[in-house]
């Protein structure tokens, strides 16, 4: 590796503007003439609409106009899409109620919108928006997954009765039930997966322009992927042809899966800037995030596991509901089926399994995506169970472990997924280490002697990124193909751009993908520049989102620069009159083997463009494009320990140590890689003790704001102790893994594990709150 | 409507604003100041704390009004041109932001808090000190380094003077 090639902990190029306050997010950018949107939302979680007027707000001052649901049905703008076709047991098609970007008969969430006012000010705006007389006829409500499966339940679509999606299965269900009746020992589970809200810190964001010589739109907006969104909002939502519709996710505040859905208000801000022929900015605020974000998890399982008598695993039995909120947003019918169910082996020789899951609508928000989308929730069932199973079998949770790790490679599990590579027992092993493991019966008994509590607790994740082949994922019912693109332009004095699908909000692509180029060229990452967001620019991508962008976006590069490597040799070897088998590429320079005879990069790219002595029949210009579509997921997997103290007296959890050991192949960029995994670990660790959506009886979210709503701060997490093992991934050309989600898929059991570790009890619920751990302690 | 004028970044600057004008609202849509975030609606997140008088406030706290007669500074007026002040040059070598929507108000929250602190600040302490600052992107682990790191610097810079 070279200073900053791959390897090379260099310091971030987008940095500078971050940290001078000239980053340019959605909400930083002003147009000329720029009118203000603010939704009126529902505050009911079920309601009819009957009627609403218009007349006061329209008099007052600024208001440009006051659009309503029932206009964008008459427009014909098309209702809100997913796009995984699933299917339930019986073989039919998941059941989806319509909807609409504003509701114009019935709402079914609070925060719902059903109207908006456009304004010359933002604050103008907002008052107008609080004159808009709605009238609603409340319905009774289904706020949870046990209220709405209940026997007369109020129904919230009449497309799927019993408010049920689907009724889904994977895996050898009489394979399961055989492993079953074989069983020396089965340990059972029930388990809570707490429902969170992403809140990215930017809030979402759209400004939609409308060209009416041209019949053109442009929106900005704050995207994961936003040539997913153009192809959306043109091919479903009937906003305009793709060649009409521009769409740029300039500098964009995190997303964590909550940006990659095509929502409710950039439509409605494309179609009322049509309408009123201005430009449209609508900037959400944290309460409209917390009500219209797509939220993640909440599922509600029981989990049965089989063991022979030398404690080897036999089968896993799981029964899953899951909470979808009112509406089928964009991938959420995949989050609890291709993206759980395919990873319940964990790291383990599981010879059956078999998973069912219940999709349910509820009178929430809509569920999909949230950093890791399944995989935690699957991880968070194994990693409960593998605790539980040792505390009951009476085994150290480390060596059940150990008896049942996937040690050969590749391997076939019972629920689709084919592990590619691994060495589960080296992250082991480097993170029992790295906690003193030997040593931790001793410090256990020095702070029971002091008062407190001492627990550990283990989880062995696996996950499946570099998302996806895309004849694999079209067989399970995916609307997409999930390859990348890159387009790799070497301008004609050397410098050159790289054109990628991938989106960054944080994850440092302008860097990492720099010195993919630099280390292949031998040249600076100055020299390079990455382009992205922005589909005028880039050919057709998919954009960031399941630890993609790197394992797929940057073997898309990869391709695109041996196709330019391989023309510049020849230009190169025509100039140095060599065979081109001859040239090597060296510190930016094309060299031609054992001679002194040399080009540097910007003389070959001058000729490539001056074209005044090519090869015959060679075309001008030095630019390529690739598009990767990956042969298999990737793998990555490892161990996280966490050591906590609890307090007795009050359930408090601290955190003593958290060690985590990741295998994610090869790193470009460990410092960066260090990073995804700090933020990682804290979500997960928020999940655990901190976070929960909470709906009360009536289906008003009481959690809708950071007051109420326990973000992790910096004092209620520590600093991390990382481990890297490695192998290398055999199956894209980089040997990378993806390593954005698995801090988040991982932390959760072992931060759960280690408190119920510390209290003696298996009972235990996210978030542990001292309330929750205290009532588990003193019953 | 009002007219406030005070001092931001060492420039005298006038507005005319809305008497329930925010101070971020002012900074950012008024003088095109947009380094200064709104993250929340409840004074939580602290992507919008800047300096006033000396002193870190959360802009959204605040009302244009109440800044009159003010010096305020942002996140763009703490570099001397081109040299970066020691806090911002801390995050970025300890790599401290990712998305850095966050990170203007944790950058100017970090100052105020080693001004507050000197030389005596612990992991413990920092970490404390950043209650009113949300980073959904780190873990903190790199913000707490980089918090760390500046105190030093500062400290050198500070004695070089």
């Amino acid at each position: 590796m070279g200073v900053e090639g791959i390897g090379a902990n260099v310091k971030r190029k987008e940095d500078k503007r971050f940290i001078t306050g000239k980053g340019r997010y959605v909400d930083d950018i002003k147009l000329q003439g720029m009118t203000f949107a603010q939704f009126v939302r529902s505050p009911h979680a079920h309601a009819r609409v009957k009627g609403i007027d218009s007349s006061a707000a329209l008099k007052m001052p600024g208001v440009v106009a006051v659009l309503t649901g029932q206009q964008i049905v008459d427009d014909q703008v098309g209702n809100l899409i997913c796009g995984w076709a699933i299917h339930s047991k019986d073989g039919t098609p998941m059941k989806m109620g319509a909807w609409p970007a504003m509701a114009p008969e019935t709402v079914r969430f609070v925060g719902q919108a059903v109207a908006v006012v456009i304004a010359e000010t933002r604050n103008q705006a907002r008052d107008a928006a609080e004159a808009v007389a709605v009238d609603y006829e409340e319905l009774p409500a289904a706020p949870n997954i046990r209220a709405a499966i209940a026997s007369g339940a109020p129904q919230l679509h009449p497309e799927a009765p019993g408010n049920i999606v689907y009724d889904w299965e994977l895996g050898d269900k009489a394979a399961t039930d055989d492993a079953f009746a074989k069983a020396a020992n089965v340990v059972s589970l029930e388990l809570t997966n707490n429902r969170l809200v992403p809140n990215a810190m930017e809030p979402r964001a759209a400004i939609a322009s409308y060209d009416d010589a041209e019949d053109h739109f442009t929106l900005y907006t704050t995207s994961q992927n936003p040539h997913v969104a153009r192809l959306v909002l043109s091919a479903f939502y009937n906003i305009a042809p793709e060649n009409k519709l521009r769409v740029i996710a300039p500098d964009v505040g995190g997303g964590f899966g909550s940006k990659i859905f095509i929502y409710p208000e950039e439509m409605v801000a494309l179609w009322a800037s049509r309408k009123v022929n201005r430009p449209v900015k609508w900037t959400g605020d944290r309460t409209e995030a917390f009500l219209t974000d797509a939220h993640g998890r909440d599922h509600l399982t029981k989990a049965e596991m089989a063991f022979d008598k030398d404690n080897r695993i036999l089968g896993l039995r799981v029964s899953t509901h899951a909470n979808f909120g009112a509406y089928m947003s964009l991938f959420s019918s995949s989050v609890p089926t291709y993206l759980y169910a395919t990873l319940l082996s964990g790291q383990y020789n599981i010879p059956a399994i078999y998973a069912e899951v219940m999709g349910v609508y509820t009178n929430t928000t809509p569920v999909d995506a949230y950093r890791g989308a399944g995989r935690p929730e699957a991880s968070y069932v194994v990693e409960r169970m593998m605790e539980t199973a040792a505390r009951q079998l009476n085994v150290d949770p480390a060596e059940l472990r150990k008896t049942n790790f996937i040690t050969q490679f590749p391997h076939q599990t019972p629920v689709i997924m084919a592990y590619d590579t691994g060495d589960f027992h080296a992250s082991l092993d480097a993170a029992l280490k790295s906690i003193d493991y030997a040593g931790f019966p001793a410090r256990q008994a020095k702070a029971k002697s002091e008062g407190k509590l001492r627990g550990i607790g283990f989880s062995c994740y696996i996950e499946a990124c570099g998302i996806a082949p895309s004849k694999a994922v079209g067989s399970l019912g995916a609307g997409v193909g999930l390859w990348e693109s890159a387009e790799v332009r070497v301008n004609p004095v050397g410098t050159i751009e790289i054109l990628t699908g991938s989106h960054s909000h944080g994850q440092g692509h302008e860097t990492t993908f720099s010195q993919l180029v630099a280390d292949r060229l031998g040249i600076s990452i100055d020299q390079v520049s990455i382009i992205h967001g922005d589909t005028d620019k880039v050919q057709f991508g998919m954009g960031t989102y399941g630890s993609r962008s790197l394992a797929v976006g940057g073997s898309a590069i990869v391709k695109a620069m041996e196709k330019v490597e391989a023309k510049a040799k020849k230009i190169a070897a025509h100039a140095l009159e060599a065979s081109e088998n001859d040239i090597v590429i060296e510190n930016g320079e094309f060299k031609v083997t054992g001679t002194d005879k040399s080009l540097a990069l910007p003389m070959v790219a001058l000729a490539a463009y001056t074209a005044h002595n090519l090869p015959d029949g060679m075309e001008p210009g030095l630019k390529e494009s690739a598009f990767y579509d990956p042969s298999n997921f990737t793998f990555p997997a490892g161990t996280y320990i966490c050591e906590v103290e609890v307090d007795p007296g009050t359930g408090k959890t601290s955190f003593v140590n958290f060690v985590a050991a990741d295998d994610f192949g090869r790193l470009i960029n460990p410092m960066i890689v260090e990073g995804q995994v700090h933020g990682g670990l804290t979500q997960g660790i928020g999940q655990a003790l901190l976070e929960g959506a909470v709906y009360d009886d009536s289906g008003q979210l009481v959690t809708a704001s950071f007051m109420d709503y326990a973000m992790p701060r910096a004092d209620d997490v520590p600093s991390y102790q990382l481990q890297h093992t490695t192998t290398l991934c055999p199956g894209n050309p980089l040997g990378v893994k993806g390593c954005g989600e698995a801090g988040a898929i991982g932390a959760s059991a072992a931060v759960i594990n280690a408190i119920t570790n510390a209290i003696g009890t298996n009972k235990l619920e996210m978030p542990a709150t001292p309330d929750r751990v205290w009532h588990a302690i003193h019953g | 409507m009002s007219t406030v004028k005070l001092t931001v970044n060492g420039r005298a600057v006038s507005a005319d604003v809305e008497d329930r004008t925010l101070l971020v609202h002012l900074l950012r849509d008024h003088l095109n100041l947009t380094g200064t975030h709104v993250g929340c609606d409840t004074s939580q997140c602290g992507a919008c704390v800047v300096h006033v008088d000396g002193r870190a406030v959360k802009s959204c706290t605040m009302l244009a009004g109440q800044a009159d007669g003010a010096t305020v500074v942002t996140v763009e007026g703490i570099a001397r041109g081109e040299e970066l002040h020691p806090m911002q040059a801390a995050f970025r070598d300890n790599h401290g932001l990712q998305c850095g929507f966050c990170t203007p108000g944790m950058i100017m929250s970090a100052i105020d808090i080693v001004q507050r602190h000197g030389g005596k600040l612990d992991e413990a302490t920092v970490r404390q000190e950043l209650e009113g600052n949300i980073c959904r992107c780190t873990g903190y682990h790199n913000i707490v380094k980089a918090v760390l790191d500046a105190a030093g610097r500062m400290k050198v810079a500070q004695a070089a003077e």
